[in-house]
């Protein structure tokens, strides 16, 4: 059995996949209009949460958050399962198929067999579409691939009930209620408003503010944990910025989509200018990424780049806040 | 970004055939999409950790191979697992796992506690057994 199913590769996977189900739906959304409804742009240093022996730092909200966020603000309802049992879990989704659900799942990206081997680390938060299975594979639209995959039966079941933090539990998610009519230009300006109240929290770990204190950590860190480690945390930082998923910049890009995409439905100029200004803050994330590798490759001509680093990451902080400041005033 | 800007470095991707989405503005200063193959910088740091992961996996053989470590350590870290992550794939608490990766203990455990850590890494009892590091 397979369901009429168009995919579309996405830039990350859990704008894709709201995307992609709601596109079959007939809701024409693109990927950062969902990512600026559900108010995506943010960073967050959490020097306390080791991940990857690295504290953790993340350029989005919490997997599942922007996902949960859009659909409220138009008003669309999800039904949400999760299982304890495996046969339960496939049984659920099988029905779903049967009823041309093409459906949502969380997985683990461990198990994925067709990620390059470097991809493969145990994340649970990623999410695909499961539109169709014969009698060996599922077919599988995995949002940030270029073309629609499989999986085994086998593999399934293991992402599916991937262990470890985040566990899925075999999570599965579809469109239950869709509003006949959806008010975009109040659910954007909503959404804005929160994304800057998000960026701007009075929060030393949050926003702009959170960019700050790891600003002035990189200062210290060659001296309190030494070179190596310094530099593998500024690897991960990288990692977390440009890895796949973000849309090169930490996400920048993808909201400076958005609100030239929002410029053309509000009719609001001033949106326009602030996208364009997004893209240069993203071009200064996307430079400050090269200084890094250069320091990690320890190809730097810098004297004290630590020093340099730093400032660079205190500009950006900087021109982010002028930003959100702006962008609160024109809407 | 400019969509021409858009990088096309060799990485793990391209080895892959992969391609990711990337949001860039065309020459209107409209935002699009491009593809890209990869980007130098991001490689990197990618090759960084996975750098990390090999060295962690040689240490540990050695613990193994001078009687320091259960052969459990070896194959935790070559799936890339953590003592947390190990201890909820073989559903136990991760002071247990801890204790199991000192050899004493792991030569007492039963055939049933060595099949599941074995099914976890996918490999057989015996393999899990008999590595020497």
């Amino acid at each position: 059995m397979q369901v009429e199913f168009k995919h579309q590769q996405a830039a990350h996977c859990e704008n894709g996949v709201a995307s992609n189900l709601l596109k079959h739906q007939g809701i024409e959304i693109s990927e950062p209009m969902v990512f600026g409804l559900g108010s995506g742009l943010f960073f967050v240093y959490l020097p306390f949460l080791k991940v990857n022996f690295s504290p953790a730092f993340s350029y989005r909200p919490m997997p599942g958050w922007i996902f949960k966020r859009m659909a409220k603000l138009l008003g669309i309802k999800f039904k949400r399962q999760k299982f304890n049992s495996p046969e339960k879990a496939q049984q659920t989704l099988d029905k779903n198929l049967t009823e041309n659900i093409p459906t949502g799942l969380q997985v683990g990206v461990y198990g994925l067999s067709y990620f390059p081997e470097e991809y493969r680390f145990h994340f649970n938060a990623h999410n695909l579409v499961v539109y169709g299975k014969d009698d060996k594979q599922y077919q599988i639209s995995d949002p940030v691939m270029q073309f629609p995959t499989s999986l085994t039966h086998k593999e399934l079941e293991k992402v599916r009930f991937a262990k470890g933090a985040l566990a899925p539990k075999g999570h599965l998610y579809y469109p239950i209620y869709i509003p006949e009519e959806i008010n975009w230009e109040k659910a954007i300006k909503k959404a804005i408003k929160k994304n800057c109240r998000d960026m701007l929290a009075p929060v030393p770990i949050i926003g702009v503010n959170g960019m700050r204190m790891v600003a002035k950590n990189i200062k210290k860190w060659p001296k309190k944990i030494g070179v190596p480690k310094t530099n593998h945390y500024l690897g991960q930082l990288i990692r977390m910025q440009e890895e796949i998923g973000t849309g090169g910049g930490g996400f920048r890009f993808i909201y400076a989509a958005f609100l030239q995409e929002s410029a053309e439905i509000l009719k609001n100029n001033k949106l326009k200018e602030l996208s364009e200004e997004m893209t240069q803050i993203g071009d200064m994330w996307r430079d400050f990424a090269v200084q890094i590798a250069r320091v990690y490759k320890k190809r730097s001509n810098q004297e004290d780049v630590y020093q340099y680093l730093s400032d660079k990451m205190l500009e950006i902080a900087d021109r982010e806040e002028a930003f959100f400041k702006q962008l609160k005033k024109a809407v | 970004m400019k969509a021409e800007q858009v990088p096309q470095d060799k990485s793990s991707l391209s080895d892959k055939e992969l391609k990711e989405l990337c949001y860039a503005v065309d020459d209107k200063g409209n935002y699009t999409t491009a593809l890209s193959s990869g980007w130098e910088p991001k490689s990197v740091a990618l090759n960084g950790s996975i750098q990390l992961i090999q060295q962690r996996v040689e240490e540990a053989k050695k613990l193994v191979l001078v009687g320091k470590k259960s052969p459990i350590v070896y194959f935790m870290e070559k799936n890339k697992m953590d003592l947390s992550i190990l201890a909820s794939y073989v559903s136990l608490w991760k002071w247990r796992v801890k204790r199991h990766t000192k050899p004493k203990v792991f030569k007492k455990l039963s055939s049933k506690t060595l099949q599941k850590y074995a099914d976890v890494f996918e490999i057989s009892v015996e393999e899990l057994k008999n590595f020497k590091g």
